[in-house]
């Protein structure tokens, strides 16, 4: 180089790659935990808009402590549900406000700044009294001018960010991923994370490209850094030298051909050579998918996870809000099918701080959350049954554990149709309702269950999980995770032994139903239907009508006598080998 | 102007809920209102700034009344204070 300015250093970061694809292009370094409150001085006629930005995110801060009051109200003990109503009172406090809004215009000064300071003067008066009780109202206060100025700041972000940006985050919860979605994401990359995380299920239905657990990439990047992202290989490569955005656009273009040529298999059924036909359809989290869904060649929606409709807001949708959301998706995929999962959530995702639980797997979540809340949840199945007029809707409640929960949630469902009918409201009377098998309990009792129930789906990641006792989200036990394990591997067989036995028909929804080194298998152990992440939906529709279902048999015969999960994983890497050497499986 | 001034007796001081009773009932009238504990002075109409106050039981408060209505919201408040909050 023969000028002054300072070339910057290319650097090569691994991690985990969550979501396939590759992406060229400048960052956004997205940053919320702690939010930096900038001293911004703004001109007098600004000011109005500043005070317009304190009142959106006052109220938007009051909508969200109010729904965690009343979902988690008397989950998360008296004690803090009377911090949430300080809280809530001290956003309705009209003097604190009126001296913000007055130094916003006195002192021309962004409001994040004000508020910033005027809460935190209280707090530290609060932290000068020699009582215990008063430093834990000074956390609340710090606590609440947290979500005010996070609320500011988030909607100054989503403005911000109108061009096409590759995210950088330390982690990303599922409601930041919502918001980035929006917005032309490119692709994202964060410091945590594994394959699992919801972030990396999220951006893989939405095809958005991602790498998690690259460490602390966070660090290394600022925002308009021009970084390669490689969603294959899960490398992001920071200041990348000219010749290498070469190389990655000549495989960009590779990668999209290929897909363009799966698309071909579009109108074509997920049949076997031998003529055994699998039911392959798609996960979805939002309606905007649906598009996507159908230009993939799916079959129907395996499996729609309404609790995104949470996510992204402060309150819950009502039954009618509900109803134009599902009606949408039933319409749209008709006349396959839709199977939709009730709100699939634990205290975590709607108060991540207030309910706390010492081991969330084994707690609050799933049907045991519905079955507690029975206004929510009669609220959303009278919303699924008034959309089940075109006869392709499903339900399945998420994480039953016992028989009695079943009965419980069916009971709720007759309910709700009585409802329907004293309104005068129109449904489907025979529509089919299923449950999720995750929990090792039931599916022990697999064969119990599937004589209430229309249908069963297993959950792979979570039965998982539970059956070797393994937090995936755990670093120092992922490892562990083998959905290969042939204790996994009977678990399922016996899932769908149970549902044939009582006639009904069983499906995958889990991770594993998208992983092609697994569809020979799951097509041998009899699965009825797999559903999967509409971005591998030609791939495993390729793979399964590349198969003899009979041959499957034998080998999914051999894989379950067998002892170990490395003994299966080589059974199935020498059968892609020699079988299909032409899928491009996550071989090692 | 009205100054009085008052001991909180109730057991949880002007502790949270107290509090938010104090600010609702001082909202009530058109009158000014503060009150001072050992030279900190806050407006009786904020939450914010009467938990701040951090007055336990037994605490000294002046209050401090001004405006149209200042005797009936004097009569008001300090009545609260007396009863103890009807806790």
């Amino acid at each position: 180089m023969t000028g002054t300015t300072a070339v910057k250093r290319e650097i090569v970061l691994k991690g985990i790659p969550a979501s396939p694809g590759i992406a060229i292009g400048s960052t956004y370094l997205f940053i919320k935990d702690v939010p930096v409150v900038e001293e911004r001085s703004v001109s007098g006629n600004e000011t109005e808009g500043e005070k317009v930005r304190l009142n959106h995110a006052i109220e938007k801060s009051k909508r969200e402590l109010n729904k965690i009051l009343l979902f988690a109200q008397e989950k998360i003990g008296e004690a803090k549900a009377k911090i949430l109503e300080a809280q809530i009172m001290v956003l309705d406090d009209q003097v604190l406000l009126d001296a913000i809004r007055g130094r916003i215009e006195k002192e021309c000064k962004n409001a994040e700044y004000v508020v910033n300071d005027e809460i935190g003067k209280y707090a530290a008066l609060m932290l000068k009294a020699q009582d215990e009780y008063m430093h834990e109202r000074a956390h609340d206060m710090d606590d609440l001018r947290h979500r005010i100025i996070r609320n500011m700041l988030q909607e100054r972000l989503i403005s911000k960010l109108e061009g096409s940006m590759i995210i950088i985050a330390h982690t990303l919860t599922p409601a930041d991923t919502m918001i980035l979605s929006r917005n032309h994401v490119l692709a994202y990359a964060t410091d945590l994370g594994g394959i699992t995380s919801h972030a990396a299920l999220f951006s893989r239905s939405l095809k958005i490209p991602a790498v998690v657990g690259l460490g602390d990439i966070s660090r290394q990047v600022n925002s308009g850094d021009i970084v390669i992202l490689d969603g294959y290989a899960g490398h992001v490569i920071v200041n990348p030298a000219p010749e290498h955005v070469r190389d990655y656009e000549q495989k960009q273009s590779r990668m999209h051909a290929f897909e363009q040529k799966l698309t071909s298999l579009k109108d074509l059924s997920a049949e076997t050579k031998d003529g055994h036909r699998i039911e392959l359809s798609a996960n979805i989290e939002l309606a905007d998918e649906l598009d996507y869904v159908v230009v993939q060649g799916s079959q129907g929606v395996g499996l729609y996870r309404t609790e995104s409709l949470l996510l992204d807001r402060d309150d819950f949708p009502s039954e009618e809000e509900q109803y134009l959301e599902y009606k949408k998706i039933v319409e749209r995929i008709y006349p396959n099918r839709v199977i939709m999962r009730t709100f699939d959530i634990g205290g975590d995702k709607v108060a991540p701080t207030m309910a706390e639980e010492p081991n969330p797997f084994l707690g609050w979540r799933g049907i045991r959350v519905g079955l507690d809340r029975p206004e929510l949840l009669l609220n959303q199945l009278r919303a699924m049954l008034r959309a089940s007029t075109r006869k392709n809707l499903c339900i399945m409640f998420p994480m039953v554990t016992t028989i009695e929960e079943v009965r419980k949630a069916k009971g709720y469902v007759r309910m709700a149709k009585a409802d329907l009918r004293a309104r005068g409201i129109k449904y489907y009377e025979r529509m089919p309702v299923g449950v999720m098998i995750e929990v090792p309990a039931a599916a022990l009792m697999v064969s119990q269950i599937a004589a209430e129930v229309d249908f069963l789906s297993i959950g792979s990641n979570d039965l998982t999980q539970y059956i070797l006792a393994v937090d995936r989200g755990n670093p120092l036990v992922a490892k562990l995770y083998r959905e290969f394990d042939p204790s996994v591997l009977v678990t399922i067989k016996h899932i769908i032994n149970g549902g044939h036995k009582q006639g009904i028909w069983v499906g995958i929804c889990g991770e594993m139903a998208g992983y092609p080194l697994a569809t020979p298998l799951l097509v041998g152990l009899g699965m009825d239907e797999l559903s999967v992440v509409p971005a591998i939906l030609p791939e495993i529709k390729k793979i399964i009508r590349s198969l003899d279902y009979s041959e499957m048999q034998t080998l999914a015969t051999r894989a379950l006598a067998s002892t170990t999960s490395g003994e299966v994983e080589q059974l199935m890497k020498r059968f892609f080998k020699k079988n299909l050497p032409d899928i491009p499986i996550n071989a090692d | 102007m009205i100054e009085r001034e008052v001991t909180i007796i109730n057991r949880s001081g002007l502790h949270t809920r107290p509090a938010a009773t104090l600010v609702k009932t001082a909202a009530k009238f058109k009158s000014d209102f503060f009150i001072n504990k050992d030279g900190m002075e806050i407006n009786g109409k904020s939450i914010i700034g009467v938990m701040t106050l951090a007055a336990e039981q037994g605490a000294k408060l002046t209050l401090r009344f001004l405006g149209p209505d200042e005797e009936e919201a004097a009569r008001c408040v300090i009545d609260l204070i007396e009863r103890g909050f009807d806790e």
